[in-house]
């Protein structure tokens, strides 16, 4: 596999269609999470919101983007041009980029070939999406920088404390489960989560049972790190209305998208460390065996099912991330630091030790 | 005025409060019925007593002001402009009837003060226009009533 050395025309082709498929499908979440944020922001607040364009609305994100598009390209005359315009690219890329070690179902068989159900299988595995996803940090700082606004820089200054604060906590969560599951493949990851509890065999064995002191953290951080509310100081609406002040129309939209596919990406990472990644959730394997399938009918179901599994996980956690967004206000600037510094990161260091002892004793 | 609540202990973690708060919006999202309506199919009920656009009322085709001057005397915004005169039929009529809707205050004096029941007050309330109109006598006679 690795090296490319004999690589198949059938290799080929799985790849090329695993990467349509996946870039098809992170280039609509934006739109359907802006409609969903919309949707349930107003339904939380006894509202209707955009009911107008198509069935329940859904083409709502089609017009905006229509909208966007016909807009001016407007460039204000104080910004330093080159940076100006790359730095929206520069946040994006890196976004595209993690999704690709995060493995959405299971190894399957096509006619003797292998196929993973993952971009690629790195042998860094999530350190991979770590050190991706803080390059992103670089097209706000640059955006910040390039647009020569107080108000911009000031969203920048934030977004760099906000990262380095929160990605040690992040980090720091996952060594736990680093030492608990001894690899950073997050396949393989996935694939351990498979088992169940000797004590009580209807529990899976997920991170979060595992791990739950370190699954907290990291749900917290991931926040921080998508830069969402309740941690949303980069974009500071109400203030400082953020690092893209001075960016509008398409050039503004994809600093949108960059952060809609960073909430995805990041809800897939959590799903495949915590939630069992692609593993069906408890009871779905007794149910399809009482169905009576066999053979190559159940293969085939139980990866649709696992497939399914994993989709149903992350859209649970990208709702959670609109229900949290529309229900806590935003945190101060020194709260942010205390919570990140004082609070998460010696936290996840006790969980550390915590852990290796009971590793040492075997109780993990 | 400000008050300082104290903070018991398990509202220090924040994480109680937290899952409270995301209850109380959840219940808010899936149980709660919208309070807000769907404006140009659906239309709040108003009052019959609303002071909407004018119109003057005629019976059997004839409309009933007889230029006595009462309205545009009353009005204290200065919109209605009349110009009397006679005809076969009637004694005295209004060749012109002008209201400057953009100076009318809507305070529904002229109806008030109208002996012949003649100037009156519709339901209607959507009057947004491309132009500054000033209504003459031909659109007043319009039939409008409440709506």
């Amino acid at each position: 596999m690795a090296g490319g050395v004999d690589v198949t025309t059938f290799e080929l082709t799985a790849m090329a269609i695993k990467l349509g498929i996946v870039l098809l499908i992170l280039l609509h979440v934006a739109p359907i999470m802006v409609w969903a944020e919309r949707r349930i922001c107003s339904w939380m607040q006894n509202r209707t919101g955009p009911n107008r364009v198509g069935p329940f609305g859904l083409l709502q994100p089609l017009a905006d983007a229509a909208k966007f598009i016909f807009k001016e390209e407007y460039v204000p005359a104080h910004v330093r041009k080159g940076f100006y315009e790359l730095a929206p690219a520069v946040s994006i890329i890196p976004a595209f980029l993690t999704f690709a070690v995060i493995p959405f179902g299971p190894s399957i068989d096509i006619g003797g070939n292998l196929v993973h159900l993952q971009l690629a299988d790195l042998n860094v595995g999530f350190v991979y999406i770590l050190a991706i996803s803080s390059l992103s940090v670089y097209g706000t700082i640059m955006a910040s920088w390039a647009s020569n606004s107080k108000y911009a820089m000031f969203g920048g200054l934030r977004a760099t404390a906000q990262m380095i604060s929160y990605e040690l906590a992040l980090g720091l969560s996952l060594v736990s489960m680093i030492m608990v599951y001894g690899s950073v493949s997050l396949q393989e990851i996935t694939q351990a989560q498979g088992e169940v509890f000797a004590f009580f065999p209807s529990l899976p064995k997920w991170g979060v049972f595992l791990q739950p002191v370190a699954f907290l953290i990291f749900f917290i951080s991931i926040f921080a790190e998508t830069n969402r509310l309740p941690f949303d100081l980069p974009e500071g609406e109400a203030e400082i209305i953020g690092f893209h002040v001075e960016y509008g129309g398409m050039k503004w939209s994809s600093f949108f998208l960059a952060e809609y596919l960073h909430m995805t990406t990041a809800a897939g990472f959590l799903t495949a460390m915590f939630l069992g990644g692609w593993q069906m959730f408890p009871g779905m394997y007794t149910a399809i065996v009482a169905l009576g399938l066999e053979g190559d009918a159940l293969y085939w179901t139980m990866v649709g099912l696992r497939v399914l599994s994993f989709a149903i996980k992350v859209m649970v956690i990208l709702v959670f991330f609109i229900v949290v967004r529309f229900t806590l206000p935003r945190f101060r600037y020194d709260q942010l630091m205390h919570l990140g510094w004082k609070v998460l990161v010696p936290i996840a260091l006790v969980n550390i030790v915590v852990t290796a002892y009971m590793i040492s004793f075997g109780w993990l | 005025m400000l008050i300082k609540r104290e903070t018991g202990f398990l509202q220090r973690f924040y994480l109680l409060e937290v899952m409270k708060g995301l209850f109380i919006t959840t219940k808010n999202w899936l149980f709660s019925k919208n309070i807000t309506i769907q404006y140009p199919e659906q239309r709040r009920k108003y009052s019959p007593l609303f002071r909407g656009q004018h119109y003057i009322k005629t019976t059997n085709g004839v409309e009933n002001c007889t230029a006595c001057m009462l309205c545009p005397t009353v009005c204290p915004a200065d919109c209605i402009h009349i110009e009397a005169g006679e005809r076969a039929d009637k004694e005295k009529f209004p060749v012109r009837f002008e209201i400057d809707i953009l100076r009318c205050c809507f305070c529904g004096y002229c109806e008030e003060a109208c002996p012949k029941d003649a100037i009156k007050l519709s339901g209607i309330y959507e009057m947004a226009d491309y132009e500054r109109r000033v209504y003459d006598k031909n659109f007043l006679l319009i039939q409008r009533g409440s709506k």
